[in-house]
């Protein structure tokens, strides 16, 4: 093999090598699960890159690579990177945990910033996730007001804590407001298939569902939604085409402050391994603008309920809640603790439906 | 006018000549498409919007640009993963990381294949393997005995050897189509996986989120490299031996005559007392164990851990590689490092060049376009047509 490649290679020794100015500059490379034309979750994250380039002008050099499947493949990726020069290393999805620390440990001098996981093995790793169901609640809140079915259709991608946390977060919200909602969810087991997710909005509709909700990242079910006639909720990015409907409003992630500043933090040498958890406060999770087809007074209480949840002035997961099976979770003024919430793994009580495993 | 004439035999020349020529090809095409992906030029453009240069020099400006760019992502996906100086020693190993499940995989689809008996199941079977071997170590979790790892071997193969005969058997006895069961059986595996993950193979530690154990970070249920730096696991040894033992069975075996009468004439293989059914067993069991040990090697080694997305298609792109490889061992060992050179270089590309990762797979694609178009000059020939005399 060897032979034959050195034998195909031989002819192409004449391509200009384009001399590469190294190391001067910060590199920082991120690796994405999806491409960045998703619209969704892979999409947000490059804004994030572009930020960071936006910021710092000369002084940084952003790398990527799109798709990088969550295993072996990963390490790879990340090691092409730090030989390619990288200084500082974005995994922006849970299923490189092991591969980021992996590396990680064989690169000390490199840091590493790993969205949504929790692992931190060695000094040079940071975790970092947004708290998506202070978002949830909103678009819950607006969907217990809009729906006339009284049945709201949500995608789920993986009964994972974060999934499981945002059904939660939406169904509470939306019973405060409306005590016939319910819930119908169906698990794509994928985070991105346009095809699946489509199939999954279509089932949902077809079941009466009159508002979806999805934790995919693709914009399939919102074309769904259009062609049904109903509402749908952005997902991690604004998808904002789709509006004024079905898309009323959206959940979107804003990683572009943090990611700004952990570079900043790095290049002057203040980075330290941190877990961080933001939420709609600080501004790592915003809603998108709500639209006119969602009625005045419930985008004046939506916007209301934002701003409380922003300020810390309210928790989304504050008693009293049961869980799933009656049995008491939080009692009346007590607010669930972040430990808890990480690692989720039941419904609260109203929603129907088990979680599968 | 041209016409096509059937070959008396199939080209040896030609079969062997195709797959470098669709290579050669591919690199031009290839290069080409790269090229036109970095249009408009913008040190180019920016001149031109500066006045400096007119519209002729910046239209025939772009030529040398981009045969310089072409030229470059070829040499980057071709090239650098073997003789970069800083890319070279680590991506070396890692092409063997990627070629080893390839071939694996090839080696035992080729047997069937050339039997006539289509496994277009191999992913499913990879991960039924992999279920079960990493089943067979977390079971006797912590325990870091060294009996494991051989029983996770064992229930590897075992496990992939299973699901192969779902279609297997079912072919035999009802005469459905392999094609189609193997196949749909790989999305019921997926959802297995899934299941795996997120329920009864879940961290227990892992605060809820999904994935086993790590199976490559625990003494006993790790299969390691075995020389630092080079890649070099189990899983590569498996399948260096499967490429040397598919070349003794098909040369020197009977079965391997079996298996290439049946492929040539099935016919006349029932008459020399082959045995259709046994071949079926025989072909889909091999292939189904061979996976199953690919999707171990890989989950307790470079993959480490069940997770949702474990398979990443070796079940597929295997396919490719055993046609690419002619269905020949030798074949395939060359085209399973082929298709791996263009995996790893082809990341190079996207990270080094920011090409986007669809390109890269366009380009992969181009690959199996021109070589099974070339194909067809193995068994036909083009020849020019006479002009018909008039009587």
């Amino acid at each position: 093999m060897k032979k034959l490649t050195t034998l195909l290679a031989a002819g192409l020794i004449a391509a200009g090598a384009a001399a590469q100015a190294q190391d001067d500059p910060f590199t920082v490379g991120f690796i994405y699960v999806g491409p960045i034309g998703d619209l969704g979750w892979s999409y947000e994250h490059d804004q994030g890159r572009l930020a960071v380039e936006e910021a710092y002008g000369d002084q940084v050099r952003t790398i990527y690579q799109e798709n990088v499947p969550e295993g072996a493949d990963a390490e790879r990726a990340i090691t092409n990177m730090i030989l390619d020069g990288a200084d500082m290393v974005f995994t922006t999805s849970f299923g490189y945990m092991e591969a980021t620390n992996a590396v990680a440990a064989q690169f000390p001098d490199v840091l590493f910033e790993h969205a949504t996981g929790y692992l931190r093995e060695t000094p040079n790793v940071s975790t970092y996730s947004a708290r998506f169901y202070e978002g949830r609640a909103v678009i819950g809140h607006i969907a217990g007001h809009m729906t006339e079915s009284n049945i709201v259709g949500y995608i789920g991608s993986y009964p994972i804590p974060e999934v499981i946390r945002g059904i939660n977060s939406a169904f509470i919200h939306a019973r405060q407001v409306n005590p016939d909602v319910e819930f119908r969810v169906v698990w794509a087991y994928t985070w991105f298939d346009p095809a699946a997710e489509a199939d999954a909005a279509r089932a949902l509709i077809a079941e009466g569902a009159d508002v979806i909700m999805q934790h995919t990242d693709s914009t399939a079910p919102q074309t769904a939604a259009q062609e049904a006639g109903i509402i749908s909720f952005g997902q991690a990015s604004d998808m904002i085409q789709f509006a004024p409907t079905p898309r009323v409003a959206s959940i979107v992630d804003n990683w572009a402050p943090y990611y700004v500043r952990r570079v900043g933090e790095a290049m002057e040498g203040t980075w330290e391994s941190t877990d961080t958890w933001e939420g709609i406060g600080p501004g790592m999770v915003e809603i998108g603008e709500m639209t006119d087809a969602i009625p005045e007074e419930v985008r004046a209480s939506a916007t209301e309920l934002m701003e409380s949840i922003a300020s810390g002035e309210y928790h989304p997961f504050t008693g009293p809640l049961n869980r799933q099976d009656g049995s008491a979770w939080l009692a009346e003024g007590e607010v669930a603790d972040d430990g808890t919430l990480a690692g989720m793994d039941f419904y609260v009580e109203g929603l129907t439906g088990d979680i599968p495993n | 006018m041209l016409r096509l004439e059937k070959r008396p035999a199939p080209s040896q020349a030609w079969g062997i000549g195709a797959p470098i020529l669709a290579v050669v090809l591919t690199m031009i095409a290839g290069g080409l498409m790269f090229a036109i992906l970095s249009l408009p030029d913008a040190g180019l453009a920016a001149a031109r919007e500066a006045g400096e240069i007119g519209f002729g020099e910046y239209v025939f400006g772009h030529i040398p640009v981009m045969i310089a760019r072409g030229a470059e992502a070829i040499r980057t996906i071709f090239w650098d993963p073997l003789f970069h100086e800083r890319f070279g020693p680590f991506l070396r190993g890692q092409l063997l990381v990627k070629a080893g499940p390839l071939i694996l995989i090839a080696i035992g689809l080729s047997l069937g294949f050339r039997a006539g008996i289509w496994n277009i199941g191999a992913e499913g079977q990879y991960i039924i393997g992999a279920i079960c071997g990493a089943g067979f170590g977390l079971a006797f979790y912590p325990s870091e005995s060294i009996l494991i790892f051989p029983g996770m071997i064992v229930a590897g193969a075992i496990g992939g050897w299973l699901w192969s005969m779902i279609p297997a058997i079912l072919k035999i006895g009802f005469r459905t189509n392999e094609i189609l069961v193997s196949l749909l059986l790989v999305y019921v595996a997926e959802s297995i996986l899934a299941l795996a993950a997120t329920g009864f193979l879940k961290n227990p530690e892992g605060r809820g989120f999904p994935g086993s154990r790590n199976l490559a970070r625990h003494p006993g249920t790790d299969n390691p490299e075995l020389i630092a730096g080079t890649g070099i696991h189990m899983g590569v040894v498996a399948a260096l031996i499967a490429v040397i033992a598919a070349y003794v069975v098909l040369n020197r075996h009977m079965f391997g005559y079996q298996v290439k009468l049946t492929g040539q004439a099935p016919r006349a293989a029932r008459f020399h007392g082959v045995d259709p059914n046994k071949l079926v067993i025989a072909c889909m069991g091999i292939s189904g164990a061979l996976a199953g040990l690919a999707g171990l090697f890989e989950v307790s080694g470079p993959a480490g851990q069940i997770s949702i997305d474990f398979n990443v298609g070796y079940g597929f792109t295997a396919i490719i590689v055993a046609f690419l490889g002619r269905l020949h061992p030798v074949g395939i060992l060359l085209a399973g490092l082929l298709m791996a050179l263009t995996y790893v270089g082809g990341e190079l590309a996207q990270t080094r060049m920011s090409l986007p990762a669809s390109a890269i797979q366009a380009f992969q694609g181009m690959l199996l376009f021109f070589l099974l178009a070339l194909d067809l000059f193995t068994n036909y020939r083009i020849r020019g047509r006479r002009r018909e005399v008039a009587a």
